[in-house]
């Protein structure tokens, strides 16, 4: 299914070019501050907190539970198959878009625990998400 | 309380122009801009020559100096223009008020025009990403307004318990407003929730055709100067009560996804306080209520977020008759941007004034003072009597 999808793909930013290195290495990197710590999501070139330029990156478990999503139908093709777009609460603790793959959309709800996979999405590498428990009628929200 | 703003309380609203609302204008944005600023200072009994300052939106196409030109104002002394589109349409009330209560301009023309429906459709599906900021969201299928928004409205839906056919009550209500206003683009065409039900899925199970605001060719303008100028002019003029922005650290404009819990609208929250302060006001005095929509949830949230009512409650708030033109929170009595039209929210600014002059189509019956905000920005307007 994942094939029949266009992706519009990631342009080059100075600030997060680290990130999709990290994603074709199979690695979901988040940008935490070199001096205080504090992990930041989006990622941005000075820390809120403390000032500092100085940062590091920190792999993510890969876990957390949905906060909210929709499903996105691909303009052009209102009756092709939709990508299920959500947010991500990671237990990392920084919210996350991504999309939720193998999933059939009656059974997401709010609150439901996923964990991440690297999957190809019409050529472009993406973070994806899939339900933590397949066997999970949906979780608790 | 906060100190109150030099401008607020002794700046006013003096003049109101706009072109015909359409979805083909036919002619240059700039002709748009000219000629709804022509009929703003004409409003105001002013001459361009009176004008010294323009404000207007960073994503306006028009040239400044251009519009100088088109209009014959011989010279101007204040320039200035506001980020982040309809969220912060009242920011340019804010930067006019401002430069007239510091001297910097004695009367500031404030104008949005373009023709975002016969040119660059805002509804349209982006098709590439454009740093910074979109890489996080247009590769996983957020390309449009619509699907953007409801990934933060199906948070509200979820905790509340609302359906979509919540959301179409609000539609109705707006469609019924701009029935009954001439320069509406829906006059005489009200919806019923059955039709609100039947239109086509936007973005299933959140927003349907009706929840979105219009795609709309047109201008609107509006005259800014002092309190005491005003009382030589022909309409009393409508007093700032009030204006501001509020951003906050974890905030954004497009992709609001960062803060706690996305059913609640911490930004609108704050720039409530924050308005209600300098007005010396709370919600309980605000008469009506002009709040920008580009999709029908954003009123929900806003009621909540300014207080009319509490968290959840804007469900049974809308459903009660409270918005109606008889309730006891007249909103959006032109039609706001689902029936009326989107002049980018410039336009709810007008309606206020017109409200508070008694000369709007759906006039209420005597407001004193009406809120008009779009989530980061907005104003409370006070009738002068």
């Amino acid at each position: 299914m994942t094939d029949e999808i266009r992706v519009i793909p990631p342009a080059h930013d100075p600030d997060d070019v680290w990130f999709w290195e990290g994603v074709r290495e199979g690695r979901l990197l988040l940008q935490a501050c070199a001096d205080c710590g504090v992990v930041r999501h989006p990622p941005l070139p000075m820390c809120g907190a403390c000032h500092s330029t100085d940062w590091t990156t920190r792999e993510s478990a890969g876990v957390g539970t949905v906060h909210s999503w929709i499903v996105s139908v691909p303009p052009g093709a209102p009756s092709g198959p939709g990508r299920i777009v959500v947010l991500v609460d990671l237990a990392d603790g920084v919210r996350f878009v991504a999309n939720l793959v193998d999933t059939p959309v009656t059974t997401v709800a709010n609150g439901m625990a996923v964990r991440l996979e690297f999957r190809d999405c019409g050529g472009t590498v993406l973070p994806q998400f899939v339900p933590a428990d397949p066997t999970a009628d949906g979780g608790v929200a | 309380m906060s100190a109150r703003p030099a401008f607020a309380g002794t700046t006013v609203i003096a003049g109101i122009g706009h072109t015909e609302y359409s979805k083909d204008s036919g002619r240059s944005e700039l002709q748009l801009a000219a000629e709804a600023a022509r009929a703003a200072i004409a409003d105001a009994g002013l001459t361009p020559a009176d004008v010294d300052g323009l404000v207007t939106f960073t994503q306006d196409a028009n040239d400044e100096l251009l519009l100088m030109r088109a209009l014959g104002i011989p010279e101007v002394r204040f320039l200035s223009r506001t980020p982040n589109g309809g969220a912060g349409a009242y920011g340019t009330i804010q930067h006019a008020a401002a430069a007239v209560a510091a001297g910097a301009a004695e009367t500031v023309l404030v104008y949005r025009a373009f023709n975002e429906r016969s040119g660059r459709r805002f509804g349209q599906p982006n098709q590439r990403v454009t740093p910074p900021g979109w890489n996080w969201y247009l590769p996983f299928g957020l390309d449009t307004p619509a699907k953007t928004y409801a990934l933060a409205f199906q948070r509200y839906m979820h905790r509340y318990g609302l359906t979509n056919e919540d959301f179409g009550r609000y539609s109705v209500v707006a469609r019924r407003h701009a029935a009954t206003n001439p320069d509406a683009w829906f006059f005489g065409r009200p919806i019923t929730l059955a039709e609100h039900q039947e239109s086509r899925w936007i973005v299933e199970p959140i927003l349907r055709l009706l929840d979105c605001c219009q795609e709309s060719d047109g201008g609107v303008a509006l005259i800014v100067t002092r309190s005491e100028r005003a009382h030589d002019l022909p309409h009393p003029g409508v007093t700032i009560a009030a204006a501001s922005v509020d951003h906050l650290v974890e905030g954004s404009v497009m992709h609001n996804y960062y803060h706690h819990d996305l059913a609640e609208f911490p930004e609108a929250a704050a720039l409530g306080r924050r308005l209600y302060d300098q007005a010396g006001l709370t919600a309980a005095d605000v008469d009506a209520a002009m709040l920008y929509e580009n999709f029908s949830p954003v009123v929900f949230l806003q009621l909540e977020a300014f207080g009319f009512c509490g968290p959840g409650e804007a469900r049974d708030f809308i459903a009660d008759g409270h918005i109606d033109l008889d309730g006891s929170l007249p909103v959006n009595t032109h039609g706001g941007l689902l029936g009326e039209a989107y002049i980018h929210g410039v336009n709810n600014v007008l309606e206020a004034v017109r409200q508070l002059r008694g000369t709007a189509a759906n006039q209420l019956a005597d407001p004193e003072r009406i809120l008009v905000a779009g989530g980061s920005s907005g104003l409370i307007l006070e009738a002068v009597r």
